[in-house]
């Protein structure tokens, strides 16, 4: 019964994604059609020029944002896990709290709002204001990724054995020496998946993005998004396949590499 | 010169008091046991001497010199944790040599003294692994020599057998008494297993409530022990409350007890009497330090029975008998006797 | 010293990109609409000091027009179906993992959290490719002699979208959950003579109860604001909140409207954000 219940639901997960990357290898120009094996929408994907352009501006928001996220959630995890009750506190938890459960859309118009209004600002000021575009996105996918990153380090924090950090300190290590030789490597697979996170819903959002972005900032997502609006193509599938492979590779090495360190570790 | 110095020690969390006014020395190389139970304040005087935490009122003097102001890791001594706290990061030969490396002891000389603190508690060949890869009995010796490979004057360990099976805590304290000797530091060992006190230390500071409730070695505690709390703590001793009578013998729970040393009458009394210093007697009990009752209850202990014998005002006295012979049947009358020099009057 | 170099920073970075941009949604939905770049006149104005130039019409206009009263219960009965279903799914499937042996269950798990990984758009990419008109599932249908059907810009289609996006967010929590649970109170249960399903009934569901409410809310605090699943997958009749917001934004071009839905939003969200953050600290 359990066990029906399990292989139900990955059989309706996965059953979707695994017809679409066989159907990406189909020569047929309609997609979920098979035409005979065929590698040649991996041949268009990549002379699509557009694509291209938008994947590489995708992945440069994405890497960006990701590591801004993980810097500044660090700090505001590290914050909130370790200063114990101080003024502000509330409303730093409530403030990093916010992009977790706020729509995207009420993400995405109060941060275009507050970008145009600041544009108008600066115009006033200096008589010019920066476009809006990728710089907006990234600051945009930076206070996203900042939430999630900041509770995964806050929740590592909670949990580590104070008295590893005390153990440090009674074998001399002053408190930087501490925090670089005993700390720092604790948290460390925490603030790799908070970075992991960070990028991952940078690459995937849609709705921010269009939000917050001006003519010139198309991501990857954006140009989907109007895409399958018309409907599915076959460069999208064979796009979505490639998603898979990377995703599957990089998890499987994750796992891979987590597994010999749980090994490794008895 | 005392090793370690506590004057007047008070903290306190919140409204609750851990320390009250603490005064207590170390001797060099000495192996001192804080005994009490929880709540006695022992783990935060450990924790005060680390400098993991601030008095608020006493001084805490190491040789002489004062530790206030000092942090943790200027602080010439060294702990061991409960948790034990090894580093799971790193490998056992990393975490020994953690310390030496915070001293900036050259690379040979650290693998080497590495080396040999492993080797002293049979750990050579386990140097690559990490602390999850090790039996409890490993890691609680990595944590130990951890602490010690730095050759402090005074190591501290909290409750360091707590976490062992059973079978493998006697075993283990003694490696802890030789290692002790072996390296000539000073240990104060907080615990609440009153046994471990007795069978590792040289003296044992007795906490209650934040002070100090005796202080000597082990005999000493075990057989005078100053106040209520100390008699029941050590050996679970029986202890009985009267007033001495015009003639100095004390009347309690309608025995008439009389210490060696007379007492002046009208005092209230409260006497210590332990149970394997009781004797059952055949015949009636004689009219002062004996007693008649009724065996209430029997329980075995390997070398001993322990019985349960109720007096008729209804105290019950814990009577240790000999195991070579067949106990009484339950519910028969027995009679009871002690020597005079069983009788321990408490102060408190 | 040293404290205020580590809250600083994010404490300025969200201030600014989380509490003001909040408190300007709050006011332009008190502006009033008008022509130019941007599209409404600013609630407050300056003339030798701060004056008051902002009206009320657009929260009128949400509250008088029934065609967004209609849009929120709409998405507040998708979320719900939505969320309902995700649990329905996500129960078995969790216990599922947490019964596997020790070794198979972070794999279990990864299996439920990979499709994440691989892209939301992709995702609703396959359900188009399976769903439309002439897609596979009509052509498996059509081979049983059925069809075709109108399958894709359907509530069916809606659903499944919606279900397969969130699932994973429901399953994880569960999971967790299960996976803590003290195996010697279900021993003790059957012990004491409660059969199998007595056991699952009495025991396992009432104490997973805080764990499902959590999953609960995961989906349908997002699903509640969710946009381009009913956009590409939904009947055209769909007009849920996300979409309706998303028109008066880029296609109407009534910024303090799209305001006022967002602020509408926030404030039925509330309750049940506050409900998850309390099941979050107790857990």
């Amino acid at each position: 019964m359990k066990r029906l219940g399990l292989a139900f639901g990955l059989l309706f997960l996965w059953a979707p994604i695994l017809l679409m990357v066989v159907y990406a290898f189909s020569a047929d120009r309609i997609p979920f059609q098979w035409g005979g094996f065929s590698l040649r929408w991996f041949a268009a994907l990549a002379a699509n020029e557009r694509m291209r352009e938008a994947a590489l501006l995708s992945l440069r928001i994405a890497a960006g944002a990701a590591t801004l996220a993980t810097l500044l959630g660090g700090l505001a995890g590290w914050a909130l896990a370790r200063f114990g009750p101080f003024r502000g506190r509330a409303l730093l938890g409530a403030l990093a709290g916010a992009p977790l459960v706020l729509p995207e859309v009420v993400t995405g118009l109060s941060l275009l709002l507050l970008f145009v209004l600041g544009q108008g600002a600066a115009e006033a000021v200096f008589g010019w204001a920066p476009g809006r575009g990728a710089a907006t996105i990234l600051l945009a996918h930076v206070t996203i990724g900042l939430a999630y990153v900041a509770v995964v380090v806050q929740a590592r924090l909670a949990a580590l054995d104070p008295s590893l950090e005390e153990a440090a300190a009674d074998l001399g290590a002053g408190p930087f020496t501490t925090f670089r030789t005993v700390t720092l490597p604790l948290i460390a697979p925490s603030l790799a998946a908070g970075w992991l996170l960070a990028f991952t819903l940078s690459l995937d959002d849609v709705v921010v993005a269009s939000f917050v972005s001006g003519p010139a900032g198309t991501t990857l997502p954006m140009l989907v998004f109007s895409a399958l609006k018309i409907g599915l193509t076959p460069e999208v599938n064979a796009l979505a396949a490639l998603f898979l492979a990377l995703a599957a590779l990089f998890v499987g090495a994750a796992g891979l590499f987590l597994a010999r360190r749980a090994n490794g570790a008895g | 010169m005392a090793l370690l110095t506590v004057q007047g020690l008070a903290k306190r969390f919140g409204v609750a008091r851990a320390l009250d006014g603490l005064d207590l020395e170390v001797r060099p190389g000495e192996f001192l046991a804080l005994l009490g139970g929880s709540g006695s304040g022992k783990s935060t005087l450990l924790r005060l001497v680390a400098g993991f935490e601030q008095p608020d009122a006493g001084r805490i003097l190491l040789e002489g010199a004062d530790l206030a102001g000092l942090p943790p890791h200027r602080r010439p001594v060294s702990m061991m944790f409960q948790s034990y706290a090894l580093f799971p990061h790193l490998s056992v030969f990393d975490n020994v040599a953690y310390g030496l490396r915070r001293e900036g002891v050259a690379r040979a000389e650290t693998a080497q003294r590495v080396a040999e603190a492993l080797a002293m508690v049979g750990l050579e060949a386990l140097g690559g692994r990490k602390p999850q890869q090790l039996s409890g009995g490993q890691r609680q010796r990595v944590a130990l020599v951890r602490a010690l490979v730095k050759r402090p004057r005074l190591l501290l360990l909290d409750e360091p057998l707590a976490a062992l099976d059973a079978g493998l805590r006697e075993r283990t304290g003694f490696e802890l008494r030789a290692l002790q000797r072996r390296t000539g530091a000073g240990f104060v060992m907080v615990t609440h297993d009153q046994a471990e006190a007795l069978a590792l230390a040289d003296r044992i500071a007795v906490l209650e409530a934040g002070r100090l409730a005796q202080c000597g070695p082990p005999a000493e505690l075990y057989e005078r022990p100053a106040t209520r709390f100390v008699a029941r703590f050590l050996g679970a001793a029986n202890v009985l409350e009267g007033r001495v009578a015009a003639d100095g013998a004390v009347e309690a729970a309608g025995c008439r007890l009389l210490l060696p040393h007379g007492r002046a009458p009208g005092e209230i009394l409260a006497v210590a009497l332990r149970p394997e210093r009781i004797r059952l007697l055949p015949g009636a009990p004689p009219a002062a330090n004996g007693a008649a009752g009724v065996l209430r209850d029997l329980a075995y202990r390997g070398d001993a029975w322990m019985a349960l014998v109720a007096l008729p005002d209804g105290t019950e006295l814990r009577v240790a008998l000999p195991a070579g012979a067949a106990p009484p049947e339950l519910g028969s009358p027995v009679a009871l006797g002690w020597a005079a020099e069983a009788l321990v009057p408490l102060a408190g | 010293m040293r404290r205020l170099f580590i809250l600083l920073p994010p404490m300025l970075w969200l201030l600014l990109l989380v509490a003001a941009p909040l408190g300007i949604l709050g006011l332009i939905a008190f502006a009033e609409a008008g022509p130019g770049v941007p599209p409404f006149i600013p609630p407050l104005g300056w003339a030798g000091g701060p004056v008051w130039q902002g009206s009320s019409e657009s929260i009128g206009t949400l509250l008088a027009d029934p065609y967004y009263l209609e849009a929120f219960l709409r998405s507040l009965l998708t979320a719900f179906v939505t969320a309902a279903l995700c649990l329905l799914l996500a129960y078995p499937m969790a216990l599922g993992i947490a019964g596997a042996r020790p070794p198979w269950r972070i794999p279990l798990l990864l299996l439920v959290l990979l499709p994440f990984w691989t892209g939301f758009l992709p995702r609703l990419g396959a359900w188009i490719g399976l769903l439309r008109d002439g897609g596979w599932v009509n052509g498996m249908l059509g081979a049983m002699g059925i069809g075709p059907l109108r399958l894709l810009y359907s509530d069916l289609a809606l659903y499944l979208g919606m279900v397969h996006a969130y699932l994973p967010f429901a399953v994880l929590p569960l999971a967790t959950a299960l996976m803590r649970r003290d195996l010697a109170l279900e021993e003790a249960a059957a012990d004491l003579g409660a059969g199998p399903w007595v056991v699952f009934r009495s025991v396992t569901l009432p104490l997973s109860l805080p764990a499902a409410a959590s999953a609960f809310l995961l989906v349908f605090i997002p699903a509640a604001g969710e946009f381009v699943i009913p956009e590409l997958l939904g009947p055209p009749e769909a007009q849920l909140v996300g979409r309706v917001l998303w028109g008066e934004f880029f296609q109407n071009r009534d910024w303090p409207l799209a305001a006022g839905l967002a602020l509408a939003l926030l404030v039925l969200l509330l309750p049940p954000i506050l409900l998850f953050q309390r099941l979050g600290r107790r857990g």
